[in-house]
């Protein structure tokens, strides 16, 4: 584990109590709007994120954690009906029109998407989208703005940086791509990053590295980052603290450390059970039975209680989330932290 | 990007000559006889004969046909029966209206649907959409005689806004240049501006679901910027595709709209040129006709190279 | 159990044109066995599997099954054969008939090598519904109403309808959630338990190849650089390729985290002498001039690395 995870501070959910909140959501709902009326995609989300802390939204598919990032970023579907706070440097960003809220998008909020092939233009060069984001953002002349551009591109690790920035994303390497992507959303200081499962896409080795560049990006610009990851295992070593989903709901909150080693509830053990881990001689896996409930039939009460082995006729009712053990939990019946 | 624009030349050379080929034997297949349609009813046998000779139409038709080609090599397309000038010399005559119709009509439909299919995608499912989507399956279902009737009947007859018929050169002056060529190409590119603001809106709509707009949006760019620039440029792309088959379709429909609007223009002229079996001219007109679409497709591969860097390296 | 040997695989080269996709594969598996082949993308691994099932001709190499060498086989001979080798995808998605019922997805194979009778056919089908844990009102329906999970546990009993010796599964998880990959996971160990199914398993996951795998063969740009029993592979890895993949992986703690340098080459410029030169941390001059041999590691594990100079060549 990294030197920042092992003390425990009187805050625990904070590693870095001393430094200032960066993002803090509280309670955000969303729904879409569609024929039918209103169709709820995630609710009562809530957690902060301190500067230089990297704190992971992990869940399957589906369970909301891409939705909220973009409801975040306030770039979330014209559809969407949002809820709840979310505060960004001590300043309420949800109230804001849509107009001021883009102005924050790029200086205050950098976004890095899974897929760097897609979610970077396909047919404007590399330095053209970098220039246009820094021009528009920072008000740099062209040249100014070109040399920053390669600048950054040096400082992300991409070799011939001036030559790059003349290159189309075609032309480049999933790891570079991703690179690119990240220079990218760094490229105007903001002071939060929103990763959408940022390493997913690429080989072992090259998720390595972007992991790496990550971090030494977090702590070079002391940057809160929101790490949204389906793959507990990444988490643990990536973020102090982690934020688990279903359905639409948190169902975890805690340091990712306790979350990983010893979660209390019973959808997180189940996605830690399910995964083979190495050499621990299983023969048989752990799986959660069934399937995750789609967008529009969660079961009333506990969402996760259809597939729980631990539900009874308690379950019926919605859980709040409260602290149990080291974490909080939306159970009735968690497990008090079994390693 | 010389390499692609060269495979794309080789690529179009079988256009300009395949329709050559078929207008060849088809002329000498199809009944009736050049020789015969001059020299009138009282000709005898011995000058039509003679006259055959004298306009080689008594050769077997391969020796004809490389007899043709020879000529276009050397530029000299032969004399027209009819008229008994040369070829060459009576094209220039007529295409320049053609050509000119075709080019104004392609923009205009070009602009027409861009703009409208853009206005439809960005209102989606409002009533402003529903009235383009309405509009362009009208648009589409209309025959062009028909429109430019309308045309006539509305801008020129009752408002007067227009001439009713007559063509005026680009050399007269830009306002009596427009106000002969544009109700005809109107009439020439309104299917096909239908056709392109339906490709418009579904492609624009594709588009601004993909990843990279969104990355546009989160970098905090104005969706002025993220629609006009970063949208547009690929949403556009099916449209130029389109244009090129626009051109064919239009140089095509020109004969139509030519006849309707007396523009003495190709199409016109060739339609006169196959009444009189005149070989030379006919062939002429369709080798000048293949030439025009080559180009213009030509430049869309040109623009489209531009527009998608990809295009370049495969 | 036996030693049999199910598939044997010699010296396996793929070229496309001047890509060289795999090179030089051999493995073999023993009855009832799995093995595994795990590698990043472009490391040949899915071009072997499809080389191993003949959808793709192999520019050179054996591949003998059940005692007959595939590479030979006229195409009505290998149709024959495929009844004993089935395949499982990675697109539960696209890898089922989208307009055929499950009832008719899993008739159709036995209809195809002429297996049973209509009734039995349909008693298999509904065998295999059970075996892969799914009820029989199953039948029915058609693959878009079911999930990601559902449709690989309807693509496993789809290969289990010939009831075949040897299994191909080429990333069958990979698309699935962590959740149900667990489920899919087990089902496909139980089911090997069951009918002692011989099985070749293609993944990019170190944990999945660990869980499911008897013998695992390290794929890097065409090549097998080490291959031997999990227990060593996992536990003491020789090839510095397979020690930084094995370190790269999440859950390691970011310390440990390997950096190899660099991305995997082009399959069109093979580094000269290893492969794997241009990324290894301990590369030396012998390294650029001399392709390293196979070595035996002892206990059935085998590597290609001049670090490894001394052990006695495999």
């Amino acid at each position: 584990m990294s030197a920042h995870l092992t003390p425990l501070p009187a805050d625990h959910l904070s590693p870095v109590p001393q430094a200032p909140t960066v993002l803090d959501v509280d309670n955000l709902s969303l729904s879409l709007r569609n024929a039918d009326g209103l169709l709820p995609i995630v609710t009562d989300v809530s957690f902060s994120i301190r500067q230089g802390e990297a704190v992971a939204l992990v869940g399957e598919s589906g369970c909301g954690k891409s939705i909220t990032a973009s409801a975040i970023m306030g770039i979330a579907p014209e559809n969407a009906v949002i809820g709840g706070t979310i505060t960004l440097n001590g300043k309420v960003i949800s109230s804001l029109s849509p107009r001021d809220r883009r102005r924050l998008c790029g200086r205050h909020m950098g976004f890095i998407f899974q897929e760097p092939m897609t979610a970077l233009h396909p047919t404007l060069s590399i330095g053209r989208q970098m220039t246009d984001t820094l021009r528009h953002n920072l008000g740099l002349s062209h040249a100014e703005a070109t040399n920053r551009a390669a600048e950054l591109l040096d400082r992300v690790g991409i070799p011939r940086a001036r030559d790059i920035l003349k290159g189309y994303v075609h032309e480049l390497s999933g790891g570079m791509r991703q690179r690119v992507m990240i220079a990218l959303a760094i490229s105007c200081g903001p002071s939060l990053i929103i990763a959408d499962e940022p390493t997913t896409a690429l080989d072992v080795t090259i998720q390595a590295q972007v992991l790496d560049l990550l971090e030494d990006m977090r702590r070079e610009f002391n940057l809160a980052m929101l790490f949204i990851t389906h793959d507990l295992e990444v988490v643990g070593d990536f973020c102090e603290k982690a934020v688990v989903m279903y359905a639409g709901d948190v169902v975890e909150r805690g340091l990712s450390a306790d979350v990983v080693n010893a979660p209390t509830h019973p959808y997180a053990r189940g996605l830690i059970d399910a995964v083979p881990a190495h050499d621990d001689g299983r023969t048989r896996l752990t799986p959660i039975l069934g399937t995750v409930p789609p967008v529009g039939q969660w079961p009333e009460g506990c969402r996760f209680a259809p597939r729980c082995t631990r539900a009874d006729a308690q379950c019926q009712t919605r859980p709040a989330l409260e602290r149990h053990g080291q974490t909080d939990a939306r159970c009735w019946h968690p497990l008090e932290g079994i390693q | 990007m010389l390499r692609y624009l060269g495979k794309r030349f080789l690529l179009i050379l079988p256009t300009i000559f395949v329709p050559l080929i078929l207008v060849f034997l088809l002329l000498r297949l199809s009944p009736g006889d050049p020789a015969g349609m001059m020299l009138g009813d009282q000709a005898t046998a011995e000058q039509i004969a003679a006259l055959r000779t004298q306009l080689g139409l008594d050769q077997p038709i391969w020796v004809q046909f490389l007899l043709w080609l020879k000529g276009i090599v050397t530029l000299d397309l032969g004399n027209s029966i009819f008229f008994r000038e040369p070829v060459m010399q009576i094209i220039p005559r007529y295409a320049g209206v053609t050509i000119m119709l075709t080019l104004v009509a392609l923009t205009l439909a070009v602009v027409i649907g861009i703009t409208m299919g853009l206005l439809s995608a960005m209102n989606r499912n409002k009533p402003i959409d529903r009235g383009v989507v309405t509009t362009a399956v009208l648009g589409i279902s209309l025959p062009e005689f028909w429109f430019a009737l309308l045309l006539i009947f509305v801008f020129a007859v009752t408002l007067r806004w227009f001439p009713v018929a007559g063509y005026n050169p680009p050399s007269a002056g830009l306002v009596a240049f427009a106000s002969t060529i544009f109700l005809p190409a109107l009439a020439l590119g309104v299917r096909q501006s239908a056709l392109m603001t339906r490709m418009m809106r579904s492609s624009m709509l594709d588009v601004l679901n993909e990843p990279y707009i969104t990355t546009a949006r989160a970098q905090g760019l104005p969706e002025s910027k993220v629609i006009g620039q970063y949208a547009m440029r690929t949403a556009a792309m099916p449209v130029v595709t389109v244009a090129g088959l626009s051109a064919g379709y239009m140089l095509g429909g020109a004969v139509a709209i030519e006849i309707i609007f007396a523009l003495p223009g190709l199409g016109r002229m060739l339609v006169e040129a196959v009444g009189r079996r005149d070989y030379p001219l006919v062939e002429g007109g369709v080798l000048t006709i293949s030439l025009v679409l080559a180009v213009l497709n030509l430049a869309i591969d040109l623009i489209y190279a531009i527009l998608d860097p990809r295009i370049r390296y495969q | 159990m036996t030693t049999q040997t199910v598939l044997s695989v010699e010296g396996l080269s793929k070229s496309f044109r001047a890509v060289k996709a795999v090179r030089d594969v051999s493995f073999t598996i023993p009855k009832g066995k799995t093995f595994g082949l795990v590698g990043e993308s472009g490391s040949g691994k899915s071009t072997t599997a499809r080389l191993v099932l003949r959808l793709v001709e192999p520019t050179s190499g054996a591949i003998s099954f059940r005692g007959r060498n595939l590479a030979g086989l006229s195409a009505r001979d290998l149709r024959a054969e495929r009844r004993h080798m089935q395949m499982i995808f990675q697109d539960p998605f696209g890898s089922l008939n989208p307009r055929m019922s499950v009832r008719d997805t899993l008739v159709e194979p036995q209809l195809v090598h002429g297996i049973g009778t209509p009734a039995e056919q349909l008693k298999t089908a509904e065998r295999l519904l059970a075996e892969v844990s799914m009820p029989r009102t199953a039948l029915d329906r058609y693959p878009h109403e079911f999930s990601g999970g559902q449709r690989q546990r309807i693509a496993i009993a789809r290969a289990l309808a010939t009831n075949p010796e040897m299994i191909v599964a080429d990333e069958p998880v990979s698309a699935l959630d962590v959740s149900v990959q667990a489920q899919v996971l087990n089902l496909m160990r139980d089911l090997q338990d069951r009918h002692g199914t011989t099985m070749l398993f293609i993944s990019h996951d170190l944990r999945v190849v660990q869980f499911m795998c008897d013998e695992i063969g390290v794929m890097y740009l065409g090549e097998i650089v080490e291959q031997g029993p999990r227990d060593r592979i996992y536990g003491a890895p020789a090839h510095p390729y397979t020690q930084a993949l094995l370190a790269s992986a999440p859950g390691k703690g970011s310390g440990q985290r390997a950096r190899l340098k660099g991305e995997i080459p082009s399959a069109h410029a093979v580094p000269s002498g290893c492969a794997f030169r241009t990324r290894c941390p301990h590369a030396f001059a012998r390294c650029t001039t001399e392709k390293p041999v196979m070595r035996d590691m002892g206990g059935g594990q085998k590597a290609a690395c001049h670090l490894l100079d001394g052990t006695p060549a495999a």
